[in-house]
């Protein structure tokens, strides 16, 4: 089940990402180029550094270089051989060799041991730190190879199991940067040591293979996009995709392929790749991938995820079955449904929320307007109460003992203004304007304006309060309200970076 | 003596059964309530006999509750009206010592209590069914949560609590289950929400009075869904508009009694399906409506026209066909109100009227079109008529006066103020037997011989209005008092040519409790003295304007009328003396003392604080600097609030004559309404 508020949050996440995406990419990429070519040099040095340990990187990004470089119009090209590629059916051998690529590394680590054992624990400390280093970034590739599945399951040929390509090299920025120092003060100490080079792999699929997880990250943004699709789908007219608990609570879904860091979000990550280099910062590798775009494409069957907890009403084998509609939702889903609520209001400290942008909205409205039952419930909106007390035996609005005089009196102004000359005001477009949003910090406001749409004067009423009313109104919404302006019109630049800015925070 | 008494009291035991003293107490409390007082002072027997009796009781002061209550255990209903400061001391009071046996508590003129004495009273008083708590403008939200622990509560009054809102009502109408009347006039805090859950919860509303509330159309679909909803008022609910009560679709069969008067958002397409919804309705109140009664309105009637026995139009502009439209629809109507419809003509009227065989109460006041042809036609028609106010109708001739008499002889209630009535016409309404209320206002062409007729004829007469006509003097009013011993209420206001002797025949009227003579220059102690020693009753009285009455008036009132509640002795030649001594009367509650020559603000200070139960007070705008502050303070914190009035202090003879005479006083009005 998806609440409204998902969907809004979905829509507002796409549109501002989609929206900064596109509106400024063509001013921010020009103006910046310089400082990023500045910036540079310093990433080329830190490259000398790394060089030796990560050759078959080197290797991997020259390569996507050359293919940039190569191929004129970059997305074109890209994408005419990734669908050679998504055309290929499902070869279990790209996860094979994956799998064997870490065996391997795992016997290196094999022999480095059985070495370090051969020299009577020489040099143990250092050797115990890369030890531990490589044994870390074993771990973290089998993670990312899990997770990396991801993105891949989806994919609606099934042909790769695994996104090989951002497996690879998911070395942790710690790791790595722990790994060339223990490099460089093995360079100045002692030239006998041998570096354990991870096996470069057979260069070719390599690359095709983080290709395809590119696109297929490409493919799960488009579905996000696409939410407000009608769901009256008929059964079998759709695929049924299920992920496994794990790849639903992995953190990130996209990987840097040099420095094995984790995104959530695929432009987040090309982002990020800027600062690796500059065939990084070309627009075209900055583009968003538009595959579906392309004439002569073919159509996608659609998807559906299904959630992997047996009796689930997610869960495609239920009797009922209700597909969920993207990754995102299955995310979301699976967290609010079967997961512990761990993050706590820090307002409220009652409730409590899986999700935690869910705890974000909450935290918005936490402690405004409390509308309070007598069973521990409180709501946002009056009219939400008291639906809840006509529904349920026994349960009384409650009325807190200390804050009766101003919580009534607030409310009691409100009536007050309520009552002044409202008559004949039209309120159509006002709400017209809310129901767009339709952003809860706003639904706030506008509940508050229908309410006190009851033109009546008596002598109680004061003109006075009226200007309460639109103070709480943008009190409440907030960013949401700007972010509407700016996404409307692309003109501020501090909603936009507040916008990217909870993005990857998310 | 003592040993005889001992015997009666012994023979009384063996005789009489409780049962039968109570009878017995019942039927002297019904002559005279204050019968009971000398009964209980007999002996120790009809003492306790009369403590296990009375079950109602309205003290003076809050100080003696804990005694009262002691004194009768069986108390049910409690009237507080006249204890201005009720603190929720005195209410834990109440709770602790008549909790289980009280049903009734008015707290509807006190205050100074709060939501915690109201939770000891709700909690303690377990069948408490009825409450008053109108008034209590700064209860809030706490204070209706309180009530809702009164759970076998089903009449509950709210009217003026302003700062109630839906949360309070919310929290009552979860835990008043019982609830069958329940008045909200004026909590203007309440809205939709409020109203509809109480609906919802309380399944057993029969009344519901939602005047002047916030409300829209909205919740009215909730409260039409009550199945016992008997009496609906939504006057003045000016949210209420034909847009939301388009939609509505539920009947309520058990509606009788609707009240839609000013609200002025409503017109005759949200009326329509308003009153579709309520096919059963008996009377309807469109008083102040903003549509025009014409043709297509009284046909937006025809879904209730079968049953429908009263219907108010006051201040409508009704046309002549809507008028004739609402004649032949609605043959059953008993009550029409044309009240303050100017634009009422002789043929709508006419045509009304020739209709209705069985009206028996008909108000157009200040209808004043009309003439002499209507009120021939009602006469005509409407043998039956119990009840016609006709004020102000000022062309109608005074034939037409006779005919009423002659034709309708049940009339028990008359309006002729401001008319042109003569004696002839006295003559003939002096036949209707049953006639008990009879106003003559500025009737300025009657006599004495007229009213010597009434005298002799109407003995059932109970209240007499004969502002400014000044064609009265003794002779004609001693007829009145002769014939009418059952006179209540009887104004002589202006009437200049009234004298002591007039008071001395009036108190022969034993059951006499208003009396107004405003203005009557000749009228002195004497004659007050007269009233006050015979009319026991008596709780309002009014000199104001007469200069001759001085403190020996005051002081016998004072002594003898003790249960008056309200004085008007400005421009009077009352002193400190007289207003102190009615410190005597425990009841007082109103005072009016302006332009008053002899009082001074001592005198005045110790008549405040004499009167225990003094609500308000209105003295000369001079005196509020002259008064302590702290004094002013003290009174108001009693629960006595004051009227500072700054009047030209012209208290000459020649004003007072000019004041007087009728036909200045009226060029002075029209000159008023002109300017």
């Amino acid at each position: 089940m998806e609440t409204d508020d998902d969907l809004c949050q979905n829509n507002w996440g796409g549109s501002s990402s989609s929206s900064s995406s596109k509106l400024r990419e063509p001013v921010c990429f020009t103006s910046q180029q310089h400082k990023w070519e500045d910036a540079s040099i310093l990433d080329y040095e830190m490259g000398m550094d790394e060089e030796p340990v990560f050759d078959h990187m080197k290797a991997s990004s020259s390569h996507d270089n050359n293919n940039n470089n190569n191929k004129s119009n970059g997305v074109h090209s890209h994408v005419d051989f990734l669908q050679g590629v998504r055309a290929q059916a499902w070869d279990p051998r790209t996860m094979l060799s994956n799998l064997s690529f870490m065996e391997e590394k795992i016997h290196e680590l094999q022999d480095l041991v059985h070495l370090i054992v051969g020299r009577n624990g020489q040099l143990q400390s250092r050797q115990e730190q890369l030890i531990t280093t490589d044994l870390t970034s074993i771990i973290i590739q089998l993670i990312s190879t899990a997770g990396s599945l991801l993105p891949s399951v989806k994919h609606n040929n099934m042909s790769s199991t695994t996104a090989p390509g951002s497996a690879l090299f998911p070395y942790p920025r710690e790791a790595n940067n722990l790994a060339s120092q223990t490099l460089n003060n093995n360079n100045n100490n002692s030239c006998e040591f041998d570096l354990p080079l991870p096996l470069p792999l057979p260069k070719q699929p390599s690359v095709v293979e983080e290709r395809e997880s590119h696109v297929v990250e490409e493919h799960e943004m488009k579905d996000e996009d696409d939410v407000e699709e009608g769901e009256n789908l008929l059964p079998g007219s759709y695929e049924i995709l299920q992920l496994e608990k794990e790849e639903i609570l992995a953190p990130h879904t996209h990987f840097c392929t040099i420095c094995g860091k984790g995104f959530k979000r695929d432009a987040n990550l090309r982002m990020h790749m800027r600062g690796h280099g500059d065939e990084y910062k070309t627009p075209a590798a900055l583009a968003k991938p538009n595959k579906e775009a392309l004439p002569g494409s073919e159509p996608l069957l659609i998807k559906r995820y299904s959630c992997p907890f047996p009796g689930c009403k997610r869960n495609k084998d239920h009797k009922k079955f209700q597909p969920l509609k993207t990754i995102l939702c299955v995310k979301n889903h699976y967290k609010r449904t079967h997961c512990d609520k761990s993050f706590t209001c820090s307002r409220c400290h009652t409730k409590k929320f899986s999700v935690i942008a869910d705890l974000k909205t909450h935290e918005k409205h936490c402690g405004k307007n409390k509308w309070l039952c007598s069973c521990g419930t409180t709501f946002s909106r009056k009219d939400k109460l008291f639906g809840h007390i006509a529904l349920f035996q026994g349960h009384t609005p409650a009325i807190p003992l200390e804050e009766t005089k101003p919580s009534v009196q607030r409310g009691s102004s409100d009536c007050g203004n309520n009552n002044t000359g409202m008559i004949g005001f039209n309120l159509g477009s006002a709400t017209n304007v809310n129901q767009e949003t339709s952003q809860p910090g706003f639904m706030d406001g506008k509940i508050r304006f229908e309410d006190s749409f009851s033109p009546l004067s008596f002598d109680t009423c004061n003109f006075g309060g009226f200007h309460e009313f639109p103070r709480p109104m943008f009190d409440d919404s907030d960013s949401s309200f700007q972010m509407l302006l700016s996404s409307a019109c692309g003109l501020s630049p501090r909603n936009g970076d507040g916008g990217s800015a909870s993005n990857t925070s998310l | 003596m003592k040993k005889k008494a001992k015997q009666i009291e012994e023979k009384a035991m063996d005789l009489l059964s409780e049962e039968v003293v109570f009878i017995i107490l019942d039927l002297v409390a019904q002559n005279n309530p204050s019968n009971l007082k000398s009964f209980s002072l007999t002996c120790k027997w009809f003492y306790q006999m009369e403590s296990k009796h009375r079950t109602s009781l309205r003290p003076l002061r809050p100080e003696y509750l804990p005694r009262i209550l002691k004194r009768y255990p069986n108390t049910s209903d409690l009237d507080l009206t006249f204890c201005p400061r009720v603190t929720d001391y005195a209410l834990s009071v109440v709770g602790c010592l008549s909790g289980p046996t009280l049903r009734s508590v008015d707290l509807s003129r006190s205050f100074s209590f709060t939501a915690a004495g109201l939770l000891r009273l709700a909690v303690k008083c377990v069948s408490l069914v009825e409450i008053d708590l109108s008034n209590a403008t700064e209860m809030r939200d706490a204070g209706a949560a309180a009530v809702a622990e009164a759970k076998s509560l089903e009449r509950l009054k709210m009217e003026r609590c302003k700062k109630v809102t839906d949360m309070g009502i919310g929290c009552i109408a979860v835990g008043c289950r019982k609830l069958k009347n329940v008045s909200l006039k004026w909590c203007v805090g309440v809205g939709d929400l409020g109203v509809a859950l109480l609906s919802l919860k309380c399944k057993d509303i029969r009344s519901l009075d939602l005047s002047y509330l916030p409300i829209t159309g909205k919740c009215l679909h909730d409260v039409l869904k009550l199945q016992h909803l008997e009496q609906l008022l939504i006057q003045g609910c000016f949210g209420v508009d034909d847009d939301s009560l388009n939609s509505l679709t539920h009947h309520c069969n058990s509606l009788k009694n609707l009240d839609a008067s000013s609200c002025q958002n409503l017109t005759q397409r949200g009326l329509t399906s308003l009153l579709s919804g309520a096919p059963c309705l008996e009377r309807l109140d469109l008083s102040h409506s903003p549509s025009v009664i014409s043709l297509d309105f009284a046909s937006s009637l025809n879904k209730v026209s079968a049953l429908l026995q009263s219907i108010r139009l006051d201040g409508c502009s009704v046309t002549c066909d809507g008028l004739k439209a609402i004649g032949t629809l609605c043959t059953s109507l008993r009550e029409v109100s044309l009240s303050k419809c100017v634009t009422v003509t002789d043929e709508g009227l006419s045509s009304l009227v020739m209709k209705l065989k069985g009206l028996t109460k008909l108000d157009i006041t200040c209808c004043r079109k009309l003439t002499g042809v209507s009120i021939t036609q009602l006469a005509n028609s409407c043998p039956l008529l119990v009840s016609l106010k006709m004020e102000s109708c000022s062309l109608v001739s005074r034939e037409a006066f006779w005919l009423i008499g002659h034709k309708c002889r049940l009339l028990e209630e008359l309006d002729f103020t401001d008319n042109e009535i003569d004696d002839q016409g006295l003559k003939s309404i002096s036949t209707c037997l049953s006639l008990s209320s009879l106003k003559l206002g500025i009737c300025l062409n009657i006599t004495d011989r007229g009213l010597s007729y009434i005298g002799m004829g109407c003995s059932n007469l109970r209240e007499l209005d004969l502002y400014r006509s000044v064609g009265i003097t003794d002779i004609g009013f001693s007829s009145i008092a002769q014939g009418c011993c059952h006179l209540e209420t009887i104004n002589i206001s202006y009437c200049k040519d009234i004298t002591d002797k007039s008071l001395l025949s009036l108190s022969k009227c034993s059951l006499l409790q208003t009396f107004e003579s405003r203005g009557c220059p000749y009228i002195t102690s004497q004659g007050l003295a007269a009233i006050a020693v015979r009319c026991k009753r008596l709780t309002k009285l009014d000199l104001k304007k007469c200069p001759y009455i001085n403190d020996s008036g005051l002081l016998t009132l004072a002594h003898f009328s003790q249960s008056l509640r309200q004085i008007s002795v400005s421009d009077t030649g009352v002193t400190d003396v007289g207003l102190v001594s009615l410190a005597n009367i425990g009841c007082l509650q109103n005072i009016a003392a302006v332009n008053t020559r002899g009082l001074s603000p001592s005198g005045v200070a110790a008549a405040l604080v004499g009167c225990g139960g003094l609500r308000k007070v209105k003295l000369h705008a001079s005196l509020r600097s002259l008064l302590l502050p702290s004094l002013i303070n003290h009174m108001e914190a009693r629960g006595c609030a004051f009227l500072w009035k700054d009047y030209h202090t012209n208290n000459n003879k020649n004003t007072l004559q000019a004041e007087l005479d009728p036909k200045y006083w009226k060029l002075q009005l029209e000159e008023d309404i002109v300017l």
